[in-house]
């Protein structure tokens, strides 16, 4: 296996060797066209005329070889940033940087390292390599008409790149803005048909959307106008450093060998180099790219590693959660404020409550997602002498735990649950991988996914747009993930989401019936079926608003007993 | 050129300017290469004097501004067909209507309705120019090779066809294993994003890190299934740079040796070794522009799918009746008790294309003024549809719609509509399956008579969907979405009487707030109460349709709704889809709907006659009723009450 930096020096080298063959080609061209004319033997030809097909045939194969092994580095180039962008991510991030919408943008950063290597490193280089040649050769030709040429190259090549970049970096700055605009107000105008269409605000919308437009379109023509103003002074460069080699030559009397040759060789060095122009407008998206990954590299993540991870305590485990304070964002009302739960073995426990009320980041606390500010949770082992009370086992304090293992004592049916684009077999496996086919059968049974699972087919390819699995379906599939990888603190968040009443009915009471001595923590908003649970916990701006079983709560007034309340209305529909 | 891209070019005046500069500007400077070339091989044999540098100095400056015209003028052209075609594909898509649009992908219209068409750009301002270039300056070249040397005039005209040939002999041999490896790789780079996307999933189940080994497979395997297919695809370039190369040397070899001999003079030789290269470069320029250029094709191509999709003028179902009081949305005087319309359904029927169903099977309903009906069913029983046909979003095949007598839309032109009906595969999509496809009205705005019509009738009504979409504008230009005019007391009034002051008043900024995909995110039940408060910020309207608008909401969100909703329809004709009980309870009237029938009704004590017209007889006392005796421990206004104090 060849090393990165080997295969990026071939590339380089294979690209320099096209661009130095063409330069050798015209070069040796023109000396044998005006040698040829003063009239000398043949022979003083020869090493010409074979160097001339020798460059014209290397030309191409450098090309075909510089093409291939650019490629070849920037796939591997892109696969590495892949590589570190996934174990990036991999541990727990804030929300903010998990968005779908980031996430594809992030993808889509990768493939600027391609662009970074193909279209503006190597290229660079052979440029770079092919000026300083062609003004090495111009110093052993004639000096003074070297310097015309380098500072024909300065320009065209550096200074031109340069001032791009920096103008478009500026408007840049303006164009992400338009074109977010702009997306928006289409999106409103999609996404809102029906609204617009009720209110009659269609033009409206409309002519906010051509109004984002005109001003994308003014941004695009002056970025054009940058574009073009470059690319004439790009040929101005060109055409005038060779008029000037040419007048300094005949000044000097150089010749009309060294001359034609001086000319010649000055016209073709420009030509790698006028490309570099429009590659330094791509550039400026290419950095501001690379500079979004780097980001994500150094944010922290979510929740500290322990440095001397503890072992997990052996037995049935008892889950305790301790005045628990979580903040999403310092300057944010704190999600969870001072909530206290036991679960011990075989327990179960529902948290209800309206939605924002801290359910599911109390779920991410106890998956090790985020990082609480204060308070504990701890998970002990089953008593081993005779003290009363849950918890005097050994305990462990939960941070103290590396990440991985706590998600692999509590875990189950998260928001948001993923469809991959893999069989449903595969989708399902994830969950649990030493699963065989009899275990697969039971939690798709048990998920009441099983007539689906015949129609669809076990290695059907699923989530190809996601138009494959609808979200009943999906809530279905994720609880078969849950209940397949048994975890031994089940977690379920609002299993019956996005089902209709009748199946989210039918399916609570299975599940109710499949958790009965299993230690679970049960996230919903829905009641019916909460008799069954050992104690409901209400919660309401991060906290506990009231606790006890079913029955209490209904006697007692307060949110549970109006929900439950309105609920029996529902029942009758 | 692309036809559709050129009808359009054709048709708009500006864009035809810009291209034709454009194209102009770029050829005119690859002539001028030509009398670069002449002055300079004139200078460095000496035929000319020193001086003509200043001739050459005088071209390049022509040539740079002929580029700097070039530029501008592509960028112009670009701007202005994506503008067209953007303004072409949003009054296309608004011109679809609600109902039709649901059957296209949302998202992908977003992408390519935005950067889709970023794709013409090389198409435009590269590849066209290019083909231009290629189809003049060769010929130009070769020209003046015939006068300056016909021995090398000739090689160059041999071996000019060899690039296109082997381009396209390559292209040929290779295009069906190309394809193939095409498909896969796109596979295979969707992998990456689809592993991101569902990291929170594997990371629950301990299987992140373990993917990280699948990914560098994956990765692995795409890039030597690139690197495969590249090997081939570049062969054809491998031929554009050996043929241009090779001739060089076929050229300046035999030249050299003619010059030894004396058959030929130093200018001409010099000239042919300037001009040669330049009869290829044209086509090579071409060929690096290809693959670019086609992603801009394929562009095209989606977007005048779209414009060409089925036809939607003749679908649009004709209004016969603004109704008799047609106000503007904006206006802010009170609804007159009394004025709320009556509506009367003669024999509906509405059916989708590829169905063998009919959506509402002969449906005869009458609502009288003031009346408040909930619509009960299941899921596509036809409810949906049926207020989908009230706001004009479809057309009856047979029936009638009367609004107090008059008749709103008769039968629509047949099948009303045709093909990609598919709807949504989502068992929890409730009715917008429904919304596929049919004859859909336009919303058409300033289109003709029958569009202002529908504006009319639209001016009275206001519309709380199932998922009212937010707006990327202002919480108050949101709520004010049907009365533009309206004050901000006026909004903050519609937000008071809609329950939504209290969370609005919280937001960073209060009314001007940004909401939408970027902005801030509201709970379902926050989005409800800003629907509701655009219904009552819109005093004029005296007919409320109500889409299930407490579906998905808990407990207490769904009380603030249907408190508000009780307010609301105070005073107007209301006709809601409901699915729960609280919801139902403020209802006079139960209509149950099934199959696209009326299946029961609980019949309306101000409207006797609608009992006559429709449902069954004793449908009032029918056990599936929804509407039944309130003997519950909780009656709607108890839930009200409390769970508005506990806030």
């Amino acid at each position: 296996m060849m090393r990165m930096g080997g295969r990026i020096a071939l590339a380089a080298a294979a690209g320099i060797a096209a661009e130095l063959a063409g330069l050798a080609l015209i070069g040796s061209a023109a000396w044998l066209i005006t040698r040829a004319a003063e009239q000398p033997p043949l022979a003083a030809l020869s090493v010409a005329i074979v160097g001339v097909r020798a460059f014209a045939t290397s030309k191409g194969v450098f090309r075909y070889g510089e093409r291939l092994t650019g490629h070849d580095v920037a796939l591997r180039a892109q696969a590495t940033t892949r590589e570190r962008l996934y174990q990036a991510l991999i541990p727990a991030g804030p929300p903010s940087q998990r968005g779908a919408d980031l996430l594809s943008r992030m993808v889509d950063d990768t493939d600027a390292v391609q662009d970074l290597l193909v279209r503006g490193l190597l290229p660079a280089v052979a440029a770079l390599v092919t000026g300083i040649t062609a003004v090495v050769l111009g110093l052993f030709l004639l000096p003074s008409a070297a310097l015309v040429l380098a500072a024909g190259l300065l320009v065209a090549g550096v200074l031109l790149p340069a001032g791009v970049t920096a103008v478009t970096r500026r408007r840049a700055a303006l164009i992400a803005p338009a074109r977010a605009e702009l997306a928006a107000r289409v999106a409103d105008l999609l996404h809102g048909a029906a609204d617009l269409a009720a209110y009659g605000a269609g033009d409206r919308a409309l002519a906010a959307s051509a109004g984002a437009d005109a001003r994308l379109a003014a941004l695009e023509r002056a970025q054009a106008r940058t574009g073009a103003v470059a690319t004439c002074l790009g040929v101005l460069a060109q055409g005038l450093t060779v008029a000037g080699v040419v007048l300094v030559a005949q000044e000097a009397g150089a010749g009309s060998v060294a001359t034609a040759v001086l000319a010649l060789t000055s016209l073709v060095s420009f030509e790698p180099l006028l490309p570099m122009i429009a590659a330094a407008e791509r550039m400026t998206g290419v950095s501001a790219a690379l500079r979004r990954l780097r980001e994500v590299r150094a944010t922290p993540p979510a929740v500290a590693e322990p440095v001397r991870p503890a072992a997990v305590p052996a037995g049935p485990l008892t889950v305790e959660v301790e005045d628990l304070v979580v903040r999403h964002a310092a300057d944010r009302a704190p999600a969870l404020n001072g909530v206290s739960l036991t679960l011990t073995p075989g327990r179960r426990v529902a948290i209800v409550g309206p939605s924002g009320a801290g359910k599911s980041t109390l779920l991410s606390a106890l998956m090790r997602l985020v990082e609480p500010e204060s308070g504990v949770i701890r998970l002990s082992g089953p008593d081993r002498g005779d003290a009363p009370g849950p918890g005097t086992g050994q305990a462990v304090d939960l941070r103290d735990l590396p990440s991985d293992e706590a998600r692999r004592i509590m875990t189950g049916l998260t928001q948001d649950p993923y469809v991959f684009q893999a069989s449903f077999r595969d989708n399902l496996r994830l969950a649990g991988p030493e699963a065989d086919e009899e275990a697969l059968a039971e939690a798709v049974r048990r998920a009441r996914l099983a007539d689906w699972a015949e129609r669809t087919g076990w290695d059907t390819v699923l989530g190809e747009d996601g138009r494959t699995v609808s979200g009943g379906q999906l809530q279905r599939l994720a609880l078969a993930r849950a209940l397949l990888n048994d975890p031994p603190v089940l977690l379920l968040d609002e299993p019956a989401e996005a089902l209709d009443e009748e199946t989210a009915d039918a399916l609570m009471a299975d599940l109710l019936d499949a958790t009965r001595g299993r230690t679970t923590l049960l996230v919903t908003h829905r009641l019916r079926g909460l008799e069954e649970v050992d104690e409901i916990v209400v919660l309401e701006n991060g906290s506990v608003l009231q606790r006890g079983t079913h029955r209490e709560l209904v006697d007692a007034p307060g949110y549970y007993r109006d929900l439950w309340r309105s609920e029996a209305l529902v029942a009758r529909g | 050129m692309h036809k559709d891209l050129l009808r359009l070019v054709r048709g708009e005046r500006a864009v035809r300017g810009h291209l034709a500069l454009c194209l102009a500007a770029a050829v005119l400077a690859g002539l001028l290469v030509l009398v670069q070339a002449e002055l300079l091989a004139g200078v460095l044999s000496g035929r000319f004097e020193a001086s003509a540098l200043g001739l050459l100095a005088a071209v390049v400056g022509i040539r740079g501004l002929l580029g700097l015209a070039q530029g501008i003028a592509a960028g112009r052209t670009t701007t202005a067909v994506k503008s067209v075609l953007r303004r072409r594909l949003l009054t296309r898509l608004r011109d679809l209507g609600p109902a039709r649009l649901a059957a296209h992908r949302s998202g992908e219209l977003v992408t390519l309705t935005g950067r889709g068409l970023d794709a013409l750009d090389p198409y435009l301002n590269g590849y066209l120019p290019a083909v231009a270039v290629a189809g003049v300056v060769p010929v130009a070249v070769l020209a003046r090779l015939v006068f300056a040397d016909l021995a090398s005039a000739l090689i160059v005209l041999v071996t000019l066809p060899l690039i296109p040939v082997f381009g396209a002999l390559v292209g040929m041999h290779t295009k069906a294993v190309t394809e193939r490896q095409w498909r896969a790789l796109s596979r295979l780079g969707g992998h990456f994003l689809d592993v991101v996307r569902g990291l929170p999933t594997l990371r629950a189940f301990g299987r992140a890190r373990y993917q990280a080994e699948v990914i560098r497979r994956v990765t692995d395997a795409h890039r030597s299934a690139t690197m495969r297919t590249l090997r081939v695809a570049f062969l054809s370039s491998l031929v554009l740079e050996l043929a241009a190369s090779l001739s060089l040397a076929l050229v300046a070899v035999p030249v050299g040796l003619r010059l030894l001999g004396g058959t030929l003079d130093l200018p001409a030789a010099l000239l042919v070794l300037l001009l040669a290269p330049e009869a290829y470069l044209p086509l090579r320029n071409m060929g690096t522009r290809f693959h670019a250029a086609m992603e801009g094709v394929a562009a095209a191509d989606d977007v005048f799918a779209v414009l060409d999709g089925e036809p939607s003028a003749p679908r649009s179902p004709e209004p016969r009746a603004s109704g008799p009081r047609p106000s503007g949305g904006g206006s802010s005087s009170a609804a007159v008790p009394g004025a709320a319309p009556e509506i009367r359904l003669e024999g509906v029927t509405v059916r989708y294309p590829g169905r063998a169903e009919a959506a509402l099977e002969d449906v005869s309903l009458v609502i009288a003024p003031g009346e408040r009906v909930a619509l009960v069913g299941e899921s596509g029983a036809g409810k949906s549809t049926l207020l989908h046909l009230l706001l004009g979003f479809l057309a009856p095949q047979s029936g009638r719609v009367l609004v107090d007598g008059v008749e709103l839309t008769g039968p629509g032109s047949g099948d009303a509509g045709t093909g990609g009906a598919a709807g949504d595969t989502g068992d929890t999509g409730g009715d917008t399956g429904d919304a596929a496809s049919t004859g859909a009205a336009r919303d058409a705005g300033t289109r003709g008579e029958a569009g202002t019509r529908w504006e009319a009738w639209r001016g009275r009504l206001a519309f709380v969907p199932q998922r009212p979409h937010l707006f990327a504008v202002s919480v108050a230009d949101n709520i004010r979405l049907g009365s533009p005019g309206a004050t901000l007391q006026q909004v903050r009034d519609a937000a008071g009487a809609a329950h939504a002051d209290g969370f609005v008043a919280e937001l960073p900024e209060g009314y001007d707030t940004v909401l939408g995909e970027r902005g801030v995110n509201l709970s379902a039940g926050q989005r409800q109460r800003i629907a509701l408060a655009r219904a009552f910020c819109r005093p004029s309207a005296d007919l409320l349709l109500l889409d299930e608008p407490t579906a998905r909401l808990d407990g207490r969100s769904e009380a603030a709704i249907v408190a508000a909703t009780r307010e609301l329809a105070e005073g107007r004709t209301a006709v809601i889809v409901a699915h729960r009980p609280a919801m139902i309870d403020l209802a006079d009237r139960v209509v149950r709907i099934a199959g696209g029938r009326v299946v029961s009704d609980s019949g309306s004590a101000d409207a006797p006659t609608a009992r006559r017209e429709t449902g069954p007889p004793g449908g009032a006392d029918s056990p599936d009723a929804a509407a039944a005796p309130r003997d519950t421990t909780a009656p709607g206004d108890t839930v009200t009450t409390s769970a508005g104090g506990a806030r």
